[in-house]
């Protein structure tokens, strides 16, 4: 195996890891605050990435009405930014209608209502947008460098740099806003937390709306990678993201990212030896197994849900 | 007037009458004393006046405020602050993070001035951290400011809490056994706390205590409650001598 070939390698596994942990992010984070695995965040995600097709034509064809014509970058990240603030108002929703109603009752009732809504999402849309399979706008123009044999794309540049610049952004929040402290201090009990003069119905729906727009992001910078959309995109990828939080660590940000890349990893790596069939059979054993020797993940602890970092 | 007055407050946990009849008035920098046997309803009345619990009967005003039905954060944000039986201390988190939370409502900033740091953000964070430092020094804490709490002695722990509830900045405070599980030294010293808080802030306390000589030592009344009801209130010496109370007391011994 060559030099190229592997740094060729650890950059698609990069951007799938991109992928993993946004959407990885976002379960753990409402797990750590509500002790509920959010059953509908795959279905968020692909919500999210629909919006992000709104926004995209939209904005393509009002700045097309207008006569100009706006730089792709720039309207990249304008299309994730408005995507991301649309996005939230979905989590926001279901936490209002799905799981606050549910927040004293067993957490299988919660489980169960996620689900639901989720199949909701993905039949809405297919109700409303039709059966056919939709395109994400082109909005950027792919351009491959070549560095020293490693062939790596803008795309793959952005996706990466935009999910570690918000997986930056996210660690501040909590470590340093008001609202987050509350975050981390609400991952321990919901006694105390009121008492400092939270409001858990603030912070609860403001958790959603976050995991929302990581999801919302991820959504849009898979499309630029794959943009070919369809109500079902969800399913897959937020399984394994859901796999990918349980990795590292029930309720921790930092494993959630970490396990998020090792999916990527293992996920791109493990074609290379076997044939590619076997991949996802592979990897996902080899995760088993992890989960054998750690059950609680990397940074999880037993009964643990605390949201660290 | 009043700073805190409860009438008539009754509660039943399904069938079970849990707390009858309860009066209280508490004047401002009044320290009043809750005794009684285990499963009096002491915290239960706790729970009803600082809205964890909705009262079935009864009215609760907090300077001539009503405040039940009001939820917890709301009173909480009123004045009314409290600790817990089982100090429920953020396992995690380091001691000066936990006083610094305690300020949450206290910031004014938005997420905007979160976000792009504005010098209104800088300056109210400099405030609070300030404040906290202050605070861990009057509870003696302050070497510990960066630990993780769970790193601290018991007693500590115990003060780390208080330095909590105090943050919030309270008109009212209540203290669930404060001094559970203390050793004779650190329950003199938390003798001395309270007295030093009580000064310094002005505070009203109702404290739940099990420990009678602590109680006798600090509060100037003393309720007694029995069964959700209370038998008898006086001074420490009115409550000491009252037969009701020995036997209640005495009571409980036999069983255990």
């Amino acid at each position: 195996m060559s030099l190229e070939f592997l740094l060729q390698n650890v950059i698609n596994a990069l951007q799938w890891g991109s992928f993993y942990a946004l959407i990885a992010l976002g379960y753990s984070m409402v797990y750590s605050i509500l002790m509920l695995f959010n059953f509908t965040h795959g279905d968020i995600f692909m919500t999210g990435t629909y919006i992000g097709l709104g926004v995209a034509t939209g904005l393509l064809a009002l700045s097309g009405a207008m006569g100009i014509v706006l730089p792709g970058w720039l309207l990249l990240a304008m299309t994730i930014v408005i995507a991301m603030f649309l996005t939230s108002f979905v989590g926001v929703a279901v936490e209002r209608v799905g799981y606050r109603p549910l927040r004293d009752a067993p957490r299988a009732s919660a489980a169960i209502t996620g689900l639901m809504i989720g199949i909701m999402l993905e039949y809405g849309n297919l109700a409303i947008l039709g059966t056919q399979r939709l395109l994400f706008p082109p909005i950027i123009e792919t351009v491959t460098y070549n560095i020293f044999g490693v062939f790596v794309t803008n795309k793959k540049i952005v996706i990466v740099a935009v999910a570690l610049s918000l997986m930056l952004a996210l660690h501040l929040f909590i470590q340093k806003t008001r609202w987050g402290m509350a975050m981390r201090a609400m991952s321990f009990d919901f006694q105390v937390v009121p008492l400092m003069g939270v409001s858990i119905n603030l912070i609860a729906p403001m958790t959603f709306a976050i995991g929302s727009a990581l999801a919302a992001a991820g959504g849009i910078l898979y499309a630029l990678a794959y943009p070919v959309l369809d109500p079902f995109m969800g399913i897959l990828l937020g399984w394994k993201s859901f796999v990918a939080a349980i990795l590292g660590g029930r309720g921790s940000i930092l494993g959630a990212a970490l396990a998020g890349f090792l999916l990527g990893f293992i996920e791109v790596f493990v074609p290379i030896v076997f044939p590619s069939t076997f991949r996802d059979l592979i990897a996902y054993s080899i995760i088993l197994l992890i989960l054998t020797f750690r059950p609680y993940g990397f940074f999880g602890q037993a009964h643990s849900t605390q949201l660290r970092l | 007037m009043s700073l805190l007055r409860v009438t008539d407050m009754t509660h039943f946990f399904g069938g079970l009458r849990a707390v009858y009849r309860y009066n209280l008035t508490l004047a401002p920098g009044e320290i009043r004393g809750l005794i009684g046997p285990n499963g009096a309803g002491k915290t239960t009345i706790f729970n009803l006046i600082t809205g964890i619990h909705t009262p079935s009967r009864g009215t609760v005003a907090l300077e001539g405020r009503n405040i039940v039905g009001l939820r917890p954060h709301e009173i909480a944000t009123r004045g009314l602050g409290r600790t817990f039986q089982n100090m429920l201390l953020w396992r995690h988190m380091t001691v000066l993070e936990h006083v610094r939370m305690a300020h949450y409502a206290q910031l004014q900033y938005g997420l905007f001035g979160a976000f792009f740091g504005s010098p209104r953000r800088y300056a109210e964070e400099e405030r609070v951290e300030a404040n906290s430092l202050r605070l861990l020094r009057i509870f003696d804490v302050e070497r510990y400011a960066r630990q993780i709490v769970t790193s601290l002695p018991y007693g500590a722990q115990r003060r780390v809490e208080m330095a909590r509830a105090m943050a919030t900045r309270p008109k009212v405070l209540f203290l669930d056994e404060p001094t559970a599980g203390m050793t004779p030294e650190e329950l003199t010293q938390m003798i001395g706390i309270i007295r030093k808080i009580h000064q310094e802030f002005q505070v009203a306390i109702l404290l739940i205590e099990h420990r009678l000589k602590f109680v006798m030592e600090l509060c100037q009344r003393i309720q007694t409650l029995v069964f959700g009801e209370v038998i008898a209130e006086g001074t420490p010496e009115e409550i000491k001598n009252n037969p009701e109370v020995i036997e209640a007391y005495l009571g409980k011994e036999e069983v255990a």
